[in-house]
């Protein structure tokens, strides 16, 4: 086994709304990601992917709040720090968070050099500009994007080469992990193929140890991250290889997103898709059974009244349900 | 896992006509500024067809789909209306052609008032569609009805503003309407991007078995080609502003003719193929 490059152990993180009600975004979440490795995350929409994203850079704000659990990187445990000290140790070294929309987000009257200036002072004020613009000349170089972009605006680029942008800004400081919210879903083939490149290039020499991909277009998860995990209302469900996940998913829940795979292959038309009628539970108040039995085709009345602890098996994987691997295989063979 | 599914591969060449373009083009600015958007493309879209345009960004889907809606002139050409040239020159013919065709569009939040709430939304579809007098009971069923056709809970929605929904909420929110107005024909721009793959699924049937009921046409605007060969009879691919290839779904996926299309066919990452991303120059534009 790799060495651990980040590792998160029961994490609890919730939102407090505005009108005092606490949403249970992040609900126990546990993982590893070795050196080299990439994760992917997929879930429902709202089943917690992007808070996850953003309690693992341990930068707490409202209506976020950290409950319990730890984030450990590189061996460092950033869990229960300071705000102050997290953005002046964390980001951008450590870890680096590309939100979902980032590029859409950018200030479209600054130039794209002063973003990576905000980015280098955050970790270093004194820093010297001349010193900044050769660093982030020598980067952009090196990942194909033109110099010239350093000196334009976020309205002059094209969507490509935004996201592009801003994955290179974010990574100047070499951060050990690199969180990429659907960094590529707004983007067609042809970009989305840079995109996944430079994320590629930036692993192989070494800027970045570790990264954790989130997006709902499978097909681009299988090809792109080692391991996949898939969330449903707050918790993972399952964990395995890309390959396993995609091939052999075991959680009545992952069964069906694999189920739902749209690509351009032949005889994919002549299936019906994997549906899963119905809507995952309120997480202001999630069930304390399985939270899918609602929506579960094979759910059992005991589903619902015990807590489902995670099970491992075979090599690292895991996932959440009462039936057996064994069950789960025979009423999947049957259908 | 594979239950088999009645492949929508329709013959639609005699069925009657809907909408159909001829060499229709739209210049953008004038001079060193000029964009053609659209460039000189014809189609004949059928009653209960269901089309998909594909093409990358900037292709010109979208400007497309603002012509076919009456949202925008175009430069030149001719749009038909079931056979007939299309005439929506006064507000009135504007509003009786309005009255068949529904939109979604690209962006969600853009064409929604945020500061109407959620249940308004659906309230005025039924309103639309003549159900004012209804007894609210029965509304709240339909509404109720909609949302789940796309995954959504009414009861939670009520008394929420867009804004506190996710992206992928409110397309589905969007696509919701759609299940109360039942248009006889419903332009989609790029309707599901933001929607999971399992909760998409649902959308996908459920637009299908609408389509089977009340023979709506459906125009569908995306650049997932994987999606078009899987819900669409029939297939545009657009490049540049025209229209390189289109042919029945089966026909352009599987033995697609044109450069362009082959090559984003071969460019989307699947599954049972390895990814090439050796071809890839990062160094471009
Ligand atoms: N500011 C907030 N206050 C209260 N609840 C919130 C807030 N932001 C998000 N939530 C809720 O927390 C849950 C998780 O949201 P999150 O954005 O993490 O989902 P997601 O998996 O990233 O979804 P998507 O795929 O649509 O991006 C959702 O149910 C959402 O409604
Ligand atoms: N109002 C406008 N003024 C000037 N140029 C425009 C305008 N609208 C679109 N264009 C240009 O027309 C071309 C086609 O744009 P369009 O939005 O139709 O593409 P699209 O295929 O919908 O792309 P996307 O997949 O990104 O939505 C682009 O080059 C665009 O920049
Ligand atoms: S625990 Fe029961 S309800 Fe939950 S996923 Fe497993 S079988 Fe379905
Ligand atoms: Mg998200
Ligand atoms: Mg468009």
């Amino acid at each position: 086994m790799g060495k651990v490059i980040l590792e998160v152990k029961n994490l609890k993180t919730k939102y407090v709304t505005r009108f005092g009600e606490n949403v249970y975004a992040v609900d126990g979440v546990s993982f590893k990601i070795e050196e080299g490795k990439s994760l992917g995350i997929a879930g429902e929409s709202g089943c917690g992917k992007s808070t996850l994203a953003l309690s693992l850079m341990g930068y707490y704000f409202p209506p976020l709040h950290y409950m319990s659990g730890d984030i450990i990187i590189d061996g460092k445990n950033i869990s229960g720090m300071n705000p102050d000290e997290v953005r002046k140790t964390i980001l951008g070294t450590e870890i680096a968070y590309i939100p979902q929309a980032a590029m859409n987000a950018l200030n479209p009257t600054q130039k794209i050099i002063r973003f990576i200036e905000d980015v280098v002072h955050a970790h270093d004020p004194k820093a010297d500009k001349k010193v900044i613009r050769e660093i982030a000349e020598k980067r952009f170089a090196e990942l194909g994007l033109p110099a010239k972009v350093l000196d334009q605006h976020a309205v002059e680029l094209s969507g490509g080469m935004k996201q592009r942008t801003v994955i290179a800004v974010s990574t100047i400081l070499n951060p050990k992990v690199l969180i990429a919210d659907e960094p590529s879903s707004a983007l067609d083939v042809t970009s989305q193929k840079m995109v996944i490149k430079m994320m590629r290039e930036l692993m192989d020499k070494g800027y970045i140890k570790a990264m954790v991909f989130i997006t709902h277009e499978l097909p681009l998860l299988y090809n792109v991250t080692d391991d996949i995990m898939v969330m449903y209302a707050g918790q993972i469900v399952e964990r395995g290889t890309a390959k396993e996940m995609v091939f052999d998913p075991t959680h009545p829940y992952s069964h069906g997103l694999m189920g739902s795979i749209l690509v351009p292959e032949e005889g994919t038309r002549g299936h019906k898709l994997t549906a899963i009628p119905g809507t995952p539970p309120n997480l202001k108040h999630p069930p304390d059974g399985c939270r899918f039995a609602d929506r579960c085709k094979y759910a059992a009345p005991e589903c619902r009244y015990y807590t489902i602890p995670e099970k491992e098996f075979g090599d690292n994987r895991m996932y959440r349900c009462l039936k057996s691997l064994d069950e789960l295989k025979e009423v999947y063979d049957h259908e | 896992m594979s239950e088999d599914r009645i492949v929508p591969s329709k013959d639609f060449t005699n069925a009657p006509l809907c909408l159909s373009g001829r060499h229709v083009t739209k210049v953008f600015g004038f001079g060193d500024k000029k964009t053609i958007a659209v460039n000189d493309v014809s189609f004949d879209f059928h009653e209960g067809e269901f089309v998909s345009i594909v093409g990358e960004s900037g292709s010109g889907k979208t400007t497309l789909s603002k012509i076919l809606l009456g949202l925008l002139n175009h430069t030149e050409g001719e749009i038909l209306f079931q056979g007939q040239p299309r005439d929506i020159s006064t507000g009135k013919k504007r509003n009786a052609y309005w009255k068949g065709i529904q939109a979604i569009f690209q962006d969600p939040f853009s064409s929604y008032n945020s500061f109407h709430k959620i249940d308004s939304v659906l309230l005025d579809c039924i309103n639309m569609r003549g159900g004012k007098n209804l007894p609210m009971e029965k509304k709240v069923e339909m509404m109720t009805e909609a949302c789940s056709f796309v995954n959504l809970k009414f009861a939670e929605l009520t008394n929420k503003y867009p804004f506190e929904l996710s992206g992928g909420q409110m397309q589905r929110l969007m696509i919701a309407r759609i299940f109360l107005l039942k248009p006889k024909i419903l332009l989609a721009d790029e309707p599901t991007s933001m929607v999971d793959a399992c909760s998409r699924a649902t959308i996908l049937d459920m637009l299908l078995q609408l389509r089977d009921e009340i023979g709506m046409t459906i125009i569908f605007i995306t650049h997932d080609i994987g999606l078009a060969y899987y819900i669409s009879d029939t297939v545009y691919i657009m490049e540049h502003g025209k229209f390189v290839e289109y042919g029945k779904a089966d026909e352009v996926i599987l033995n697609p003719k044109a450069a362009y299309t082959k090559r984003l066919i071969s460019d989307v990452p699947k599954i049972h193929e390895e990814w090439d991303l050796s071809t890839v120059e990062l160094a471009t534009e």
